[in-house]
């Protein structure tokens, strides 16, 4: 017995003792020192699945749904089902080849893997619904048809203003700081996007246990984590649908806004911009190329005139700027003022439309004629006011005054990306002038012209600060969220009544009698409505643009802004019509027509007639028109290049005794399919 | 205690035979917390359908060989060791003409339902042949004929399991080197088998250039050290130039052949994946097919591994609870009920399970060295040297396999992990050893 090596026992003892310890000190690491692999196991077995609610509806004041949900179908596909099965058939029935058939299943396969359905088609156009609906039975079960809902907006209007849902973009993504995933869909725009906390409900989500093959074998404990989705809520606005409807037929052919606020809440009556769009092209499998097309369009139909339009006032701001005169009490209603056709208090004359003397001889006299002589006067006594000591101080009082008034700032209406018009500061005068300026340099704003710019929803505020005689609710589409409860703060700052002025009512009567008499045997003598009290102002704006990087006078904006009726008003309106000229011509027959029938509720054949009319004139500009007619006739060609490409499928089809002519062709126009699929969880 | 009557139980180790039995308990329980799927588990227990139920038939089948083993004479063993290792090696040659494929292994031999792994079982007859060798007289294991018969013995089996594509378990073959340490091979062996293997892990480690001057100014610092010495024997700065020489050699070109030429290439790069590192193919020596089959391996292997180490790392503290880890309840772990057993215990009961098992195991590993060295008879010590290397070695490759720190080599965990083979090998291999445990105040030759 070799005793020599009894010794040996122990250093076997102290290799297997290592050994252990290495095991023991790797599993401590993998175990207890990081929660990676934690994460990671649950990564690999569970599967956590977003439950969608239906967005809310909006409704109009009377009940109408202007904005709802429909339901569309996605066809899918289960990669791993698919042998055996009648896969040119489907080619067929989607008019695509098997190229573009493989190149699909390879990306659902990339996307979700073999064991879990992906989508094929989204949104599938009717006319394929159709033919899938009744031959699915071949295509089972590779392929089925997924129901899934979508936004539809039955009036086809207020496009601008309900806004768009659409898939969430990575920015989004990092913004929410992930509370959005990819895939989800969320409002981009409009009231879709202002109340997406409301209308998306409360996501619910599923965690299920998967296998190594992706496959959902079971809840995940027992649904102790799971949440259901609840659905979202509906918004009831101050819209009256008829009244947009009107407003966006009366735009049509012409590029401007209307705005109809009720003057006793800053409810939104109507709030149109033109040209405008079917709502309905950016839901369902066309959205993407719609919208790139949309966006193209010269004509910015995407743009909201109404909130986002900035024009000169013109003589619209002329009530403004008798109400700030009297507020700073530098003139009464008695003022008069010696005009016989031209301003000549500064340096370079400035011209007024009525020539005969007496024409301003009061402040009501001179409203209702629109004297410029006049309101450049007062305009320089505002400034010059011997209060403030110096034209500088005199200066930011008066903008602090168009500052409250609504003008140069943002009003808060429930839309996101709202523009805030433009009243210049002390500074840009002091950059551009050399600091030497003085209340002539900039007597232009008195009249509404210069650098100032308003937005049609800001004239629309103004008249109903004076048809409530100095006060106002912060403009707004939102009377009430269904369901609501305390923790909804969104539509607090609605209900802050708003002061403007200091000025005595009766101050305010004779600014809403000299509107009265712009109506009635002043500017807007077309505006007149049999039985209706308008108070109104007519304006016509000069302005410029840029054409091929030459600045060139364009032809007038039309303006006309009113309210009715003049006693207890009902409606506030204002109306842009860009390059039509004067305001009498255009604008203030289409804001007649706005009060006509809101007040009234209906129109006389005669005034339909009037609709007609104007709804059929076409005023853009010939450069505008020219660049649309291009693009249109490039998306022409783009649609006959699809066509013929299908022409080409036609033969093939096993449906062809079946299909209508007519669905060929329906088919036709929506051919320009997205590039990408869209992916709906 | 009667004096006339035989009794099995008497001088048995019965505290080995309780650890025995928790560990195949455990092992079942494993095998049916990853394989049970919502039967009726009666049914599933009789129908022996289940592999829960196979691996309790395969317990049942052992307990009744074990009983048989306890019954025989010791002197059987040390009689019959050669012969066995004869069966033993026929029975691996048989398996080239007769075997069966399955799952890529030439190994198995199939009669009807039943399946013999003979490379699985050899280790028993391995144990005894060396067992009976290194006890016999005049031997002694600082010759070298010695030596290399002993080392025939291991190595002939160890040859034929590897021409069956079975690696893993030819390794196994090697761990028997313990039992000659212990016998009286010259520990320089374990020394140079110990440097040799930081060596070779360096290389894999360490780019080759860097490596060869790390070796050269470790060379140098050495000489500089030993100064003096040298100076008076100029013999030794030879040797250390003939080691540096060596060492360079290895890792610049004996480990680059090695992995090139000898081991599949599927091999080298699970040997590269376990430290991080993805294995350079030369694809000028290589085959198209073979480079497809590193391609499928790598990330199989990858896979295996990286599956392995959510489920235990998933297990954190205490671990999920059995039958709730989602990873091996839901098959993420592959082979889970076989080689990577170990998972279902690491996500099921955590750290501290994994640690209990890890206990359990070094405790009868170390009851076997215990019980070796109480031996009276060299043939009794040696084969107990033997079990203890032969349970050593797949423990911790088979448990450092599931955690990556050890290459995938597909050998079982002793059992624990599925397998009626294995289950049965490891069965009598420890009974064997309580059998001449028992009698430990005879002398065996």
């Amino acid at each position: 017995m070799p005793a020599i090596n009894q010794s040996r026992q122990n250093v076997i003892r102290l290799i297997i003792g290592i050994s252990f310890a290495i095991l023991i000190i790797r599993l401590l690491f993998l175990q207890l020192a990081s929660s990676k692999y934690d994460l990671l196991a649950i990564d690999n077995a569970v599967s956590k699945k977003v439950i969608f609610p239906e967005r809310g509806i909006v409704f109009d004041r009377r009940g109408k749904a202007i904005l709802q949900n429909t339901q569309t179908y996605d066809l899918m596909i289960l990669p791993t089902q698919l042998l055996g099965l009648d896969t040119l058939g489907i080619c067929r029935i989607l008019k695509i080849d098997m190229a573009e058939f493989k190149g699909r299943l390879i990306s659902a396969i990339i996307k979700n893997g073999r064991y879990r359905p992906s989508i094929f088609e989204s949104s599938l156009s009717i006319e394929t619904f159709v033919q899938l609906q009744e031959n699915i039975y071949r295509f089972e079960p590779g392929f089925f048809l997924q129901e899934r809902p979508i936004r539809s907006y039955p009036y086809k209007a207020a496009a601008q203003v309900l806004g768009y849902v659409g898939e969430v973009d990575s920015t989004i993504l990092k913004r929410t700081n992930y509370f959005y995933q990819i895939g989800d869909y969320m409002g981009l725009s409009g009231l879709e996007r202002f109340y997406e906390p409301i209308l998306m409900g409360q996501r619910g989500v599923r965690y299920q246990l998967k296998d190594n093959k992706n496959r959902i074998v079971g809840p995940y404990e027992q649904g102790r984590f799971d949440s259901i989705a609840i659905a979202g809520r509906n918004l009831r606005t101050y819209m009256d649908i008829d009244l947009q409807l009107l407003a966006e037929r009366l735009l049509a052919n012409k590029l401007g806004a209307i705005v109809a606020i009720e003057p006793k809440t800053g409810g939104i009556l109507a709030l149109a911009s033109g040209p405008t769009f079917d709502p309905n092209q950016l839901t369902g499998h066309q959205r993407r190329n719609n919208f790139s097309w949309l966006l193209r369009d010269t004509a910015r139909p995407l743009f909201n005139r109404a909130i986002k339009g900035q024009y000169p006032p013109g003589s619209t701001i002329k009530p403004i700027q008798a109400l700030i005169a009297l507020d700073e009490g530098v003139i009464t209603p008695d003022f008069g003022f010696n005009c016989r056709g031209v301003y000549l208090g500064c340096r370079r004359p400035i011209s007024c439309e009525e020539k005969f003397a007496g024409h301003a001889a009061n402040l009501r006299l001179a409203l209702a004629h629109s004297c410029n002589s006049y309101f450049s006067h007062i305009y320089r006594l505002a400034l010059d006011n011997p209060r403030e000591r110096n034209t500088v101080n005199g200066y930011l009082r008066w903008k602090r005054y168009m500052n409250s008034f609504g003008l140069g700032v943002k009003l808060g209406i429930d839309l996101p990306s709202e523009d805030r018009g433009y009243i210049p500061d002390t500074s840009f005068y002091n950059r551009t002038y050399n600091k030497s300026w003085s209340s002539c340099t900039n007597v232009f704003l008195g009249i509404g012209q210069g650098e100032m710019q308003v937005t049609p929803l800001q004239m629309a505020n103004l008249m109903s600060i004076i048809a409530n005689k100095g006060y106002y609710y912060t403009p707004h589409f939102v009377k009430s969220i269904d369901d609501a409860h305390v923790s909804d703060t969104i539509l607090n700052r609605y209900k802050i009544r708003h002061s403007v002025t200091n000025i005595p009512d009766t101050i305010y009567n004779i600014v809403q009698m000299a509107m009265q008499d712009v109506v009635e045997s002043g500017t807007a003598r077309g505006a007149r409505i049999e039985g209706i009290a308008i108070a109104g102002k007519t304006g016509t704006a000069e302005n410029y643009g840029i054409i091929y990087g030459k600045r060139e006078k364009l032809a007038n904006h039309s303006w006309f802004v009113c309210f009715a009726p003049r006693v207890n008003p009902k409606i506030a309106v204002a109306v842009v019509v860009e390059n039509a000229g004067f305001g009498a011509t255009w604008a203030g027959p289409m804001a007649s027509l706005i009060v006509e029938k809101y007040l009234k509720d209906t129109l006389s054949q005669a005034r339909w007639t009037e609709v007609e009319r104007i709804e059929n004139k076409e005023i853009i500009l010939p450069i505008v028109k020219a660049k649309r007619k291009a693009l249109d006739s490039l998306r022409l060609k783009r649609i006959k290049k699809e066509q013929l490409k299908l022409q080409a499928f036609i033969p093939l089809s096993p449906f062809e005794n079946k299909i209508p002519q007519g669905i060929i062709l329906a088919f036709h126009l929506n051919a320009l399919k997205p590039e990408h699929e869209e992916e709906f969880i | 205690m009667k004096k006339n009557s035989f009794e099995i139980s008497k001088g048995v180790d019965w505290t080995l035979v309780l650890v025995y039995v928790i560990l195949v308990i455990t092992g079942i329980a494993s095998i049916f917390a990853s394989t049970y799927r919502d039967e009726n588990i009666l049914n599933g227990f009789l129908s022996l359908t289940t592999d829960y139920s196979r691996q309790s038939l395969y317990f049942l089948l052992s307990a009744i060989l074990a009983v048989f083993i306890l019954l025989t004479d010791s002197k059987f063993y040390t009689a019959t060791a050669n012969i066995f290792y004869v069966f033993g090696i026929i029975l691996l040659i048989l398996v080239f003409p007769f075997h069966t494929d399955v799952k890529g292994t030439k190994s198995i031999i199939r009669f009807s339902s039943f399946q013999l792994q003979p490379a699985e079982l050899c280790k028993i007859f391995v144990n005894l042949a060396l067992a009976k060798y290194l006890s016999s007289r005049d031997i002694a294991l600082s010759k070298l004929k010695t030596m290399f018969i002993a080392g025939s013995l291991v190595l002939i089996p160890a040859i034929l399991t590897i021409m069956q594509s079975e690696t893993g378990l030819a390794l196994v073959y090697f761990s028997f080197f313990l039992v000659m340490y212990r016998e009286g091979l010259p520990s320089a062996f374990l020394s140079i088998a110990f440097s040799l293997a930081v060596l070779v892990v360096l290389t894999l480690l360490i780019d080759q250039n860097i490596l060869a001057v790390g070796l050269t100014l470790l060379a140098g610092f050495v000489l500089f050290l030993f100064k003096r010495q040298i100076s008076k024997r100029k013999s030794l700065f030879f040797v250390v130039f003939a080691i540096w020489a060596f060492s360079v050699g290895v890792q610049r070109f004996a480990v680059p052949y090695f992995f090139n030429h000898v081991l599949k290439p599927y091999q080298v790069q699970r040997i590269y994946s376990t430290v991080g590192k993805d294995f350079q193919v030369d694809t000028k020596t290589i085959s198209e097919e073979d480079l497809k089959k590193v391609k499928e391996k790598k990330k199989a292997g990858n896979y295996n591994v990286k599956q392995s180490k959510i489920a235990i790392g998933s297990g954190g503290f205490f671990g999920k609870g059995l039958l709730k880890g989602t990873q091996t309840r839901y098959d993420f772990v592959p082979e889970q009920r076989t080689d990577f057993i170990f998972c279902t215990i690491g996500e099921g009961f955590g750290f501290m399970g994994s640690l209990l098992l890890l206990a359990l195991y070094l405790f009868m590993i170390f009851r076997v060295i215990r019980i070796a060295e109480r031996q009276r008879s060299s043939f009794s010590r040696c084969y107990a040297y033997g079990v203890a290397s032969v349970l050593f070695f797949h423990v911790f490759i088979n448990i450092g396999m599931t955690i990556g720190i050890v290459p995938v080599i597909g050998i079982p965990l002793p059992f624990m992990s599925y397998g009626g083979t294995a289950q049965i090998t490891f069965t009598v291999l420890l009974f064997i050893l309580i059998r001449l445990d028992a009698d430990r105040q005879m002398i065996l030759r």
